[in-house]
């Protein structure tokens, strides 16, 4: 089983790259879990097909701690299990706690079956605190896909979660897979990513282009390959699940410091713009 | 002073009026001190680590030593990591402890402190040893702090190296350093070899010697619980305390095990004895025998005073089932039997109960609290209540006798010498019941009716 972690900015495209390529997964038979560590619980609606979810920390607060995993846990599009953790409404309370008891309930539960081939779990933004780094905690995720694009603050932020890696991978086994590049068409966007990803002594595992489709498929509460899969959009979504599943290149990454971070990005231009 | 508790009933769902539990660490810390050269350390801010010392101190009457990570703001904001490393540096230079046991509060629990990570970046002396074991309060009780404890110690040390040791693993619930020497003595009478953990006798009622000694000579030993992992099989004793760190224990190292009640009483403590005698496949001893037999004759001679009297049970879950087991034995009625811990085994266990002896109008609730006996014991009152301290006001108020058994109780003394579980325990707790009881009749019977032989 290969559990992996998604971080990244708020807003970058975590939870629409997550749910497309875990569908170009399914659609190469893998049996799959997608865990959405966000309070907005919105990780799962492309797969379910709209909110369709309620949340383990809904579940908790209304029916008390002994539930069951049926109570939390849905089929979407090929079969791939979904869960939201949720948490609590913005400026109220601690989300973080809300995905260490969530996993720990999935855990209790018995969620993760050996049948499963992938668990995907889908972090809201940065690496706030302890909380939001519970899935690469105790040998959960394994492997971390940081989605960023060509955009200065997307890069700070995954720079700044390499850190947070860094920091679990010392005294656990957690890597990074890779960047994802979730295209903003930024003049240049490409090849200042891949040197990102160099310099952090990753990979940009896959450039993912802009297509409206995205957002046609996301209106109609499906994935892009499920809405048609015969859109050019539906091919890279499917490249990226390859990619990934056949991704051999883990390392420890190597944050860099503020100023060779702005080096690089002015190397490739950005500061021109 | 609880009188003004009203007698109607209403549902609440949030609130809790005198609870019948505490917290996870309280668990967790007995668990650690049962364990020979342990230092439990609480790893938040001091307060915690404070209370749930005097928690146990009160019981026992006898110190329960813990040290803290001594959080601030700045570990709140921070994160525990710093805090724990000084405190393992600090702890193995001035105390010398062989082994430190880690707990979490709520405060490192909400923070997320990564505590795996934390004690593999420590700096451990050659030689000993730093466990730990998740302990958020907002979760189960004092209980579940103890199986975690109990399944951290299994977790870190453990090890199976392919020699069965002979052994049975013993995991004896949450009960009395009495309880647990009563075990230890039926176990060695059966001449059975085991290692029980943990074990807090010679800890918790350590002898007056002249000498305050830190890490007295009581605990399981830090090499017993390493090879726990090659035991022949364990024996869980009390479901709701004890499979938890039996399963822990059947995963790592494939020890397999059998659950069995806390054995108190005739029935359970017959199922303790079998296993037992299926373990060592001896006979049993004519001095278990006898004791039980003694047992028996004493529950025929009372039992024209037990016989009937209503009993409100109030404690931990696997205490609670088991006295409720052996008033049924003693032809009573166990109308209410409450436990502040949650979880649905414990109505599903006592309802089974109900229906085996066919009592009839007996109420059963887990996650529950005094509060809510209190209202029960108003609107149709019991002969006796049985239970910790904290149920003294409430026999107070409704003038009812009070038979003080389980935890905690920090009114009394002695009672964590001597044990309830066995026969030997049991023939204590008729010996309690009985005199509850009969003292009341004494006391409230017209001069005619007052008897010389009972």
């Amino acid at each position: 089983m290969r559990q992996i972690a998604i971080y990244g900015k708020g807003g970058i495209g975590k939870s629409t790259t997550t749910q497309n390529l875990t569908a170009g997964l399914g659609l190469m038979d893998k049996k799959i879990m997608v865990v959405g560590c966000d309070p907005k619980a919105d990780s799962t609606r492309l797969l379910l097909g709209g909110l369709a979810q309620k949340t383990v920390l809904d579940t908790l607060r209304e029916e008390g701690e002994e539930i069951e995993l049926d109570a939390i846990l849905k089929a979407g599009f090929r079969g791939i299990k979904c869960v939201e953790s949720g948490g609590p409404e913005p400026g109220v309370g601690c989300a973080g706690r809300g995905i260490i008891t969530s996993i720990s309930m999935l855990e209790q539960l018995g969620a993760y079956t050996d049948d499963l081939d992938y668990v995907f779990y889908d972090v809201l933004g940065d690496v706030v605190c302890g909380g939001f780094a519970m899935p690469i905690r105790e040998g959960k995720a394994q492997e971390i896909y940081i989605v960023a694009s060509g955009e200065m603050m997307a890069l700070y932020a995954a720079n700044n979660i390499s850190k947070g890696v860094q920091k679990y991978a010392n005294s656990g086994g957690v890597r990074l897979g890779g960047i994802i590049c979730n295209s903003r068409n930024v003049d240049g966007e490409k090849e200042l990513v891949e040197a990102f990803a160099k310099e952090l002594g990753s990979q940009m595992i896959y450039f993912v282009p802009r297509d409206n489709m995205v957002q046609r498929a996301e209106i109609n509460k499906k994935t892009v390959l499920e809405f048609d899969d015969t859109a050019v959009q539906a091919d890279e979504y499917r490249s990226l699940a390859a990619a990934i599943d056949g991704n051999d290149m883990f390392v420890v990454p190597k944050p860099m410091a503020q100023d060779r971070l702005e080096e690089i990005l002015m190397d490739h231009g950005l500061m021109d713009i | 002073m609880l009188n003004l508790t009203p007698k109607e009933v209403s549902k609440r769902s949030a609130l809790r009026i005198n609870p019948l539990r505490t917290c996870q660490p309280v668990g967790a810390m007995y668990a650690a001190l049962g364990v020979h050269g342990c230092l439990p350390h609480s790893h938040g801010s001091q307060g915690c680590c404070s209370y749930h010392r005097t928690f146990l101190t009160r019981h026992f009457k006898d110190p329960a030593i813990a040290s803290s990570s001594s959080f601030t703001e700045g570990a709140s904001v921070f994160g525990g990591g710093a805090n724990l490393k000084t405190a393992v540096r600090n702890i193995f230079d001035i105390y010398d402890p062989e082994i430190i046991a880690v707990h979490t509060t709520c405060l490192s629990e909400t923070i997320g402190d990564d505590l795996t990570g934390y004690i593999q970046d420590a700096k451990i002396t050659e030689g000993k040893y730093v466990v730990h074991t998740n302990t958020p309060s907002y979760v189960g009780s004092h209980i579940t702090g103890y199986a975690n404890m109990i399944s951290g110690f299994i977790k870190y040390l453990s090890e199976s190296t392919g020699d069965k040791n002979g052994k049975l693993a013993v995991f004896p619930g949450f009960v009395n350093p009495g309880d647990m020497r009563e075990m230890k003595r039926i176990m060695t009478l059966m001449g059975i070899p085991f290692t029980m953990l943990p074990d807090s006798s010679g800890v918790m009622d350590s002898p007056m010697t002249g000498t305050y000694e830190m890490f007295p000579r009581g605990g399981t030993t830090v090499a017993e619980i390493i090879d726990l992992g090659n035991c022949q099989s364990a024996l869980a004793l009390g479901e709701m305390t004890s499979e938890a760190p039996a399963e822990t224990l059947e995963k790592k190292c494939k020890v397999p095990y059998q659950t069995l009640p806390l054995p108190i009483g005739v029935e359970s403590t017959d199922a303790f004895i079998m296993a037992l005698n299926h373990f060592c496949k001896e006979e049993v001893p004519y001095a278990l025998e006898e004791e039980r037999g003694q047992l028996l004759d004493i529950m025929l001679d009372s039992s024209q005073y037990s016989h009937e009297k209503t009993a409100a049970i109030f404690g931990d879950p696997d205490t609670v089932l088991g006295i409720t087991q052996f008033v049924l034995e003693m032809g009573m009625i166990p109308k209410y039997v409450v436990t502040g811990t949650p979880g649905s085994t414990f109505d599903k266990r006592v309802t089974e109960l109900f229906e085996k002896y066919q009592v009839e109008g007996c109420v059963v609730k887990s996650a529950s609290d005094l509060f809510e006996l209190h209202q029960w014991i108003k609107n149709d009152p019991v002969d006796v209540m049985i239970g910790g301290t904290y149920g003294k006001a409430v026999a107070r108020a409704e003038d009812i006798p009070l038979v003080r058994a389980g935890f905690p109780i920090i009114d009394r003394y002695v009672h964590s010498y001597l044990p309830i579980v066995g026969y030997k325990g049991a023939m204590r707790l008729i010996e309690l019941i009985l005199t509850a009881i009969m003292d009341r009749q004494d006391r409230d019977c017209a001069d005619e009716d007052f008897e010389i032989v009972m």
